[in-house]
């Protein structure tokens, strides 16, 4: 008790322990409400993050491969994406521009797919014309069911040289 | 008739009620108008003495206070419409053309709160361009800047959510070319976006995420930041309406 106010003394400053205990709980007590804090914004996250979603599927049949004349480009408006028969074969190319996600529009006057918000223009491949969106139109999976049809799956970008030859 | 009027008003102050609602005494020397001020929870932020130039109208326009008049008006008109909106796809957009159509006086009621809200948005970047010419960021009003810059950005927020909320062509768009900038964020964008929509894709997540965050979470936060903003005011001096020697030469 007396010896408290001799606290000038260097030599008995080094002998003190370096965190009182008062220092010490409190850095514990920071601490350990700093994980409670990680922790309950790891599961705020999670709770944000739907686990159960009830979007539109992603996979849809587009009809048998007749429909489509050769050198064409069709939008199919449900889904957003248009199916293009070139003499090489079939793709499918997404309809949603790469800038800001508005649905562009097939312009065969010109030949050209061209997005209404912003003016971006691709050509029928997807290949970007001009801006401002920065990267060309994805190409999603597309094959051919058991049945004939064509089956596009719209969580599957493939290279824009597969084509699928009927 | 101001005679009786005025009986009858001391008669009321000496009744128990009034005693126990307003503890001091009637308003006659300083000391107990102070007191009314201080003692009041609505009006304690309020200064005891201003300056007269800063009642002038040319000192703020009323901007902050027509602000905040909106704001009021816009949380009245917004409540009354809750009362026959649901928040679900496609219900929203139905609710929205009943409230235009159907509902008595609902077009007043809802023109009047995108309007106002429009006006809000006008008004709070002229308060904002008035401060900053005026100088009004500089010390001591540093902080309550600050606090100006988060209100703007809660309002532009609040129009934005609110945005949606019709549940038509534009809204849709709206909120999807909206969204698609938050995906634009390196790393995180894309789980920012999925959050934000509790989703893929504009749906009924989004739309019941956008009416949370309008009408509960963003109006809390500022009711919140507007009495902390109005205080400060005082706090820092009042308005900037420039230096005392100004005020002795005009």
């Amino acid at each position: 008790m007396s010896d408290k106010n001799q606290g000038q003394d260097e030599s008995h400053a080094i002998e003190r322990p370096q965190l009182s205990r008062r220092d010490f709980l409190s850095e514990i007590t920071v601490g350990a409400l700093g994980v409670a804090g990680l922790g309950g914004a790891t599961l705020t996250y999670q709770y944000f993050s739907p686990n159960v979603l009830f979007e539109p599927s992603t996979t849809f049949r587009a009809g048998n491969p007749d429909l489509y004349p050769v050198n064409s480009v069709t939008f199919l408006q449900d889904q957003q994406v248009y199916i293009v028969r070139m003499p090489a074969g079939f793709y499918a190319v997404s309809a949603v521009c790469t800038h800001l996600g508005c649905i562009t529009q097939w312009k065969p006057e010109a030949n050209i797919i061209a997005c209404p918000c912003h003016g971006s223009k691709f050509q029928p491949n997807g290949k970007k014309i001009e801006g401002p969106a920065p990267r060309p139109l994805p190409h999603y999976a597309i094959n051919l069911t058991a049945d004939g049809e064509l089956q596009v799956d719209k969580l599957q970008i493939i290279k824009t040289d597969q084509v699928l030859k009927v | 008739m101001a005679t009786s009027f005025n009986a009858a008003l001391q008669s009321l102050r000496t009744t128990r009620v009034w005693k126990s609602i307003f503890r001091r005494g009637p308003a006659l020397t300083n000391r107990t108008r102070s007191l009314a001020v201080f003692g009041n929870l609505f009006l304690h932020w309020l200064p005891v003495k201003v300056r007269e130039k800063s009642l002038r109208v040319r000192a703020a326009y009323y901007l902050g206070s027509l602000s905040l008049l909106l704001f009021i008006i816009l949380v009245v008109t917004g409540v009354l419409l809750m009362f026959y909106y649901h928040p679900a796809a496609p219900k929203a957009y139905h609710d929205m053309k009943d409230l235009r159509f159907v509902v008595s006086n609902g077009v007043f009621l809802r023109n009047m709160h995108r309007v106002g809200a429009h006006l809000m948005v006008l008004l709070v970047f002229w308060h904002m361009f008035h401060v900053f010419y005026r100088g009004g960021y500089k010390p001591p009003h540093e902080f309550n800047w600050v606090v100006g810059i988060v209100l703007l950005l809660l309002t532009l927020f609040l129009s934005y959510t609110g945005y949606l909320l019709p549940w038509d062509q534009l809204a849709f768009w709206a909120v999807t070319v909206g969204t698609n900038i938050i995906s634009a964020m390196p790393v995180i964008g894309n789980k920012v976006r999925f959050v934000a929509l509790g989703g893929n894709i504009v749906g009924e997540n989004a739309l019941l995420r956008f009416y949370v965050l309008h009408v509960v979470i963003l109006p809390l936060l500022a009711f919140l930041l507007i009495g902390v903003h109005f205080w400060r005011v005082q706090k820092d001096g009042g308005l900037t309406v420039g230096s005392k020697k100004d005020d002795r030469k005009s």
